[in-house]
């Protein structure tokens, strides 16, 4: 039988013979360009012109029609040719017009989703970018958006800090100069270094050619390599400032104005100073001995005065603090955690992050020695309290996020390092009910849920027809975000919506008084609080009647020549799951020299290559 | 020092130094477009590439620091090909219609084109047009734009405006009015340096000649033309006859060829402006609290509307006295009207200015006596279209008697001339005898923020000078804090005065003020008189029409109220 089938050389097949799939040289190509165009998509452009930029989509889209029905096929053809014209300048207000009609066109009549979804995302487009689209036709096809600074890590950065030039530093070995560098614009440098969610990676231009330079990673190793220095401090002011809340957004304020010479004191409603970086952050992402002398070192620089444990309105009224300083910046962060509105949540054993963190940060001893712990949440915060709970001795950590783990707000790594330290991660389960016996927990009551429709960005869960479960634990840990205690400056009169104390872009509320932060952006990060504080001290120091400019005096060694090709990112390694899961020691490690080296030498220098050439590829003071 | 090989041989370089400063100062020629020293080392329109051995992609020299062992081919074929293909992509976007346009001969593009050999262009030619208004004084052509970006770094750098900005996007990049607007919605002050540092015709003045063409032209309309200290230091260059050579009386000669009736000098009212202004400056002296100080200089028209539009409380400050340019129309009009029975109306006043805001300053309503200011530029392509060569023309003198100046007159042409010339009458005036005609000579030079202080009979005055509006908004930021004080402060809009103004003859990648400057100077010490109020001239002016300096007439003729003036070109 088998001789027959293999065999016979005359017989002719009815049916066609079957082909493994390959693929051609030309879908490799196609497929490693639309790799290298995603990276460069996600590195993102520093202010494109929306309409060039929906042109540009719109023949991406256009190419990939298969040309059967006419809306794609002929529709994106014309739609560029229309784009064509307004940044010609050869466009009317009807061309507008038509081109909103043919998108409409084209997502309503086009058979699949090639057109159907080309046709949507430019109607969006047209509707997003219409102001651009109308001042491109009253302006002869110009564009009216304003290129902004073309560093584009230093503009992602919203400190603003010199990333190609502590860069360059690293590079030559001045670890001292670096941490100069970054001093400048940012006083937490170390934190950054630990913690820095690196918004700056994100857009690297290296992501063009591999992928981000691991610029937190460098920034660790200057500031850890670096020496001791002293800051010059402008005479004294005479101008009393007072900064509410130590956080990093307060610290960078009163570091900056301490540094131009005004009399600065933070209000601290803590026993200690750092805020969310003490109270949010375990100590083996960053080790409290060396937040200390990072702190101290800013406030013996900056001869600032700290008030511990001082509350408002409890210990002293904002209005006589208002009364008593020349100028004041309200940072009190974002530091009561939101609630589950569930059935017995108020059972003991269910606490809530900020709680358990905040314990921690002040030194408390906890044990979870022999419990189970669930914690309830899918950010990075609900992996800290996680990966806390490990330490702490605890028997199972599960996690229970509503969503699926593709969903999880955490930075990816810290979701995989929870894992490997042997947490679960319950996926699509949401908390129904805190189960008690007494007093005390003793499980949660979870209901099962699937992914649903798409709403802003991402999948809402909804239930699913499946039993709800219930998770043993003897403690809970609810990680889903935290609110704002604004309500004594709300009754001091500032302006506050849904908890967060409103600002203008200037961080100013009223004369003399400025806000920022946490507590006016809802939680963030870092480096935005750090941001958020330079922007306050210099507005600051210009309300106070002065102009006091943050220098740097330190020589950034010169870019060199190379040809710049692909090389891999050297990776931050961190000690094993095994090793580090019962303590609260640094978990990361730093890099090596070597590693040092090999990064460093990967920056493409866009403060000298490119638009920094031109223009604002240093900006030695603000 | 840098041990580098260019085109294999070995150089020692500067530390720090780049590639291009290397290669000019070993004498190796590196072709360059968008690059100007000190100023523009962008690395924009990498026509300054060169091969560095070891390395795949090629560098531009102009930005690229030396680095030790580095091997570097100033002229390899992949060099040759690269800078051609780049040439090409640019000179694509330029209106290439070089026979309509001013800088034809005179074009760093056109230069590069025939020194690469181009002879036709794969990427054909589209260009985009932008609509300029065509009566304002500067204008700007965006089909002859290579987006060198210069303009926009001296208006930037040198004169703090910010005119001009990097505008759109991607490849639509180009350089247009920051913020989107139209050129007179802006600040420009009309300085001109964007023009003469731009390398191609992008950037030029409003061409007048036309109207001159026309006065010349009618039978009844009597001609008269004055030309500005500075012009007699560039009015030939490039025309075939050497600076040194190229001298005053020469020019007279040319500008009776092009038909004027009346070939007269802005030294004259020069002069006569120093007996003004020094007599306004003493005056004030002796009224100190009447006015807010320092006094400022006027004639520099720029400067004007720099205080009219970026400090107008300050516009109070300046001088009363009329622009030599200005004094000059009145002063001559008036003359000619009762010695030569012209009446005053069919009288032509042409000014030959090194300027574009002195286009300005014609137009001004207070001020109508100037019909008509033309460049430096504009005066030789009226030579060249009459055919006139300045080494073949008779010499002859000023028409008399608006013809004679002195020295000090000649300096008002370089920074801190103005100033050294007001110092020497008011040490006259206040002395009772003349100094020594050099004892002001602190003034004098390149450096951007000068300043002298001196005791006349108790009086102890002081005194600045800047040049460049960058060092002039400088040195105001100083006063309002505080951190120094002057009583009189001359300022001219232009690096090194109106040597380096922005209507003069342009020389790719030359800054000329120095060398012009001192021609001034030379012109100054030959002079019988050095001192303004000896001029013969202007004492039997005073004597026969205008009485005394500030007397009713002189005020009504020779001052203004630079507060009325629009700030709009007319």
């Amino acid at each position: 039988m088998a001789k027959q089938a293999m065999g016979d050389p005359k017989r002719v097949p009815r049916l066609e013979k079957l082909k493994l799939q390959s693929q051609t040289k030309a879908e490799a190509c196609i497929a490693e360009i639309t790799k290298a165009l995603d990276n460069r998509m996600d590195a993102g452009v520093l202010g494109a012109c929306p309409v060039e930029f929906t042109k540009a989509f719109v023949e991406a889209c256009g190419s990939q029609s298969c040309g059967k029905c006419a809306p794609c096929r002929i529709g994106l053809k014309k739609a560029a040719e229309l784009l064509e014209k307004v940044l010609d300048g050869e466009a009317c207000p009807c061309t507008v017009k038509e081109l909103g009609e043919l998108a409409q066109n084209i997502y309503a009549t086009a058979d699949c989703a090639i057109g159907f979804e080309a046709g949507r995302q430019m109607m969006s487009a047209m509707d997003k970018f219409s102001d651009d689209f109308d001042y491109h036709v009253t302006h002869d096809g110009e564009c009216g958006i304003d290129r902004y600074g073309q560093v584009p890590c230093r503009e992602a950065c919203p400190a603003h800090v010199d990333i190609p030039g502590y860069i360059a530093c690293a590079q030559a070995g001045n670890y001292t100069d670096a941490v100069k560098v970054l001093r400048k614009d940012n006083p937490l440098p170390l934190a950054c270094g630990l913690i820095c969610e690196h918004p700056c990676e994100i857009s690297c231009r290296r992501n063009f050619v591999d992928d981000a330079i691991n610029i937190r990673g460098i920034k660790r190793f200057a500031v850890e390599h670096s020496t001791d220095y002293n800051v010059k401090r402008e005479k004294s002011t005479g101008k009393k400032v007072a900064v509410i809340g130590g956080g990093p957004s307060g610290l960078t304020t009163a570091y900056y104005l301490g540094l131009m010479g005004h009399d600065v004191t933070i209000f601290e409603r803590r026993a200690h100073l750092g805020g969310m970086m003490r109270y949010g952050i375990p100590a083996y992402r960053f080790p409290r001995e060396q937040m200390d002398k990072e702190i101290n070192w800013l406030i013996k620089q900056a001869k600032i005065k700290v008030k511990y444990n001082t509350d408002i309105p409890n210990d002293i009224k904002f209005n006589k603090i208002k009364k008593d300083f020349d100028a004041v910046y309200v940072a009190i962060g974002s530091h009561s955690g939101n609630s589950l509105r569930i059935p017995g949540e108020n059972a003991e054993g269910v606490l809530s992050a900020v709680e358990l963190l905040g314990a921690i940060g002040d030194g408390k001893k906890l044990d979870f020695t022999g419990e189970d712990v669930v914690v309830v949440g899918g950010g990075n915060v609900a992996m800290d309290c996680a990966r806390s709970a490990v330490r702490l001795g605890a028997k199972s950590v599960t996690i229970a996020y509503r969503r699926r783990k593709d969903d999880v707000t955490c930075q990816r790594e810290e979701l995989d390092g929870a894992l490997e330290e042997g947490c679960h991660l319950l996926e699509l389960h949401a908390p129904v009910e805190v189960v008690t016996k007494g007093d005390k927990v003793t499980g949660l009551k979870l209901k099962p849920q699937v992914s649903g429709p798409v709403d802003r960005g991402r999948p809402k869960p909804m239930p699913a027809d499946k039993k709800e479960v219930v998770v043993k634990a003897d403690k809970i840990l609810v990680a889903i975000g935290q609110a704002i205690n604004s309500t004594p400056f709300e009754k001091a009169g500032l302006d506050v919506e849904r908890r967060r104390i409103q600002n203008n872009e200037f961080t100013e509320v009223k004369p003399g008084i400025f806000v920022g932060g946490d507590c006016n952006s809802g939680p963030a990060t870092v480096i935005k609080a750090i941001g958020a504080g330079k922007v306050a001290a210099r507005n600051i120091d210009n309300y106070l009647g002065f102009d006091h400019e943050i220098k740097l005096d330190v020589k950034i060694p010169e870019a060199k020549v190379g040809d710049k090709t692909a090389a891999g990112r050297v990776k931050m390694m961190e000690r094993s799951a095994e090793d580090r899961k019962d303590d609260f020691d640094l978990m990361e490690k730093g890099m090596s020299k070597q590693e040092l080296l090999l990064e460093c030498n990967r920056c493409l220098r866009c403060d000298h290559f490119g638009m920094g050439a031109f223009r604002e590829g240093r900006r030695q003071q603000w | 020092m840098v041990n580098i090989k260019i085109n294999d041989n070995a150089i020692k370089a500067k530390d720090g130094s780049t590639i291009l400063e290397v290669a000019r100062a070993n004498n190796i020629d590196i072709p360059t477009l968008c690059e100007y020293e000190e100023l523009n080392c962008i690395g924009a329109c990498r026509i300054c590439m060169v091969e560095v051995l070891g390395f795949d992609r090629l560098v531009a020299a102009c930005n690229t620091v030396v680095e030790p062992g580095m091997n570097i081919l100033t002229d390899s074929a992949k060099v040759r090909d690269a800078r051609k293909k780049n040439m090409q992509l640019i000179l694509s976007e330029h209106n290439t219609d070089c026979t309509k346009c001013v800088r034809n001969n005179n074009c760093k593009l056109q230069d590069l084109s025939e020194k690469f050999n181009i002879q036709d262009n794969p990427y054909g030619e589209k260009y985009r047009s932008v609509e300029w208004p065509k009566n304002f004084p500067l204008q700007r052509d965006e089909s002859k734009c290579v987006k060198c970006m210069r303009c926009i770094q001296v208006c930037d750098n040198i004169q703090g405006i910010h005119v001009w900005d990097v505008r759109n996007h991607g490849t639509r990049t180009s350089v247009g009015i920051r913020d989107g607007v139209k050129i007179d919605e802006t600040k420009c002050v009309l300085c001109g340096q964007c023009i003469t540092h731009c390398p191609v015709g992008a950037l030029v003045e409003r061409d007048d000649i036309q109207k001159v063409y026309d006065a010349i032209e009618n039978p009844d309309i009597t001609t008269i033309v004055q030309v500005a200290p500075a012009v007699r230091t560039a009015w030939a260059e490039e025309l075939g006859l050497d600076r040194k050579k190229a001298t005053p009386r020469h020019m007279v000669a040319a500008l009776k060829k092009l038909g004027f009736d009346y070939v007269f000098d802005t030294d004259w009212s020069a002069d006569l402006t120093i007996m003004e202004e020094g007599t306004e400056f003493l005056n004030r002296l002796k009224h100190k609290k009447d006015y807010a100080w320092p006094m400022f200089t006027s004639c520099c028209p720029a400067w004007v509307r720099y205080l009219k539009g970026h400090r107008p409380d300050q516009v109070k400050q300046l001088s009363s006295a009329k622009s030599p340019q200005q004094m000059f129309g009145p002063a001559a009009k008036e003359l000619l009207s009762k010695t030569a029975g012209l009446k005053k109306k069919d009288i032509f006043c042409v000014s030959i200015m090194p300027c574009v805001a002195k286009k300005y300053e014609c137009g001004v309503p207070q001020m109508k006596d100037v019909e008509c200011s033309l460049t430096v530029r504009e005066f030789q392509r009226m030579m060249k279209t009459a055919g006139i060569k300045p080494s073949d023309v008779k010499p002859c003198d000023f028409d008399s008697p608006l013809g004679e100046a002195t020295g000090a007159a000649h300096i008002f042409g370089a920074t801190g001339g103005v100033m050294e010339a007001a110092l020497r009458t008011a040490y006259a005036i206040i002395m009772g005898k003349n100094p020594p005609a050099d004892l002001f000579k602190g003034v004098r030079g390149m450096d951007g923020w000068k300043e002298a202080e001196f005791t006349l009979k108790g009086n102890k005055i002081r005194v600045a000078v800047v040049h460049g509006l960058v060092n002039a908004e400088k040195l105001l930021q100083a006063i309002d804090k505080g951190e120094v004080e002057y009583d009189f402060v001359e300022v001219m809009t232009c690096p090194g005065g109106c040597a380096g103004g922005g209507g003069q003859p342009i020389k790719d990648q030359c800054e000329q003020a120095k060398d012009r400057g001192k021609i001034l100077y030379f012109l100054d010490k030959r002079e019988k008189s050095r001192f303004s109020h000896e001029n013969k001239s202007v004492q039997k002016i005073y004597k026969d029409i205008y009485g005394k300096p500030l007397s009713k007439k002189s005020h009504n003729d020779f001052h203004t109220d630079q507060r009325k003036w629009d700030f709009q070109p007319h």
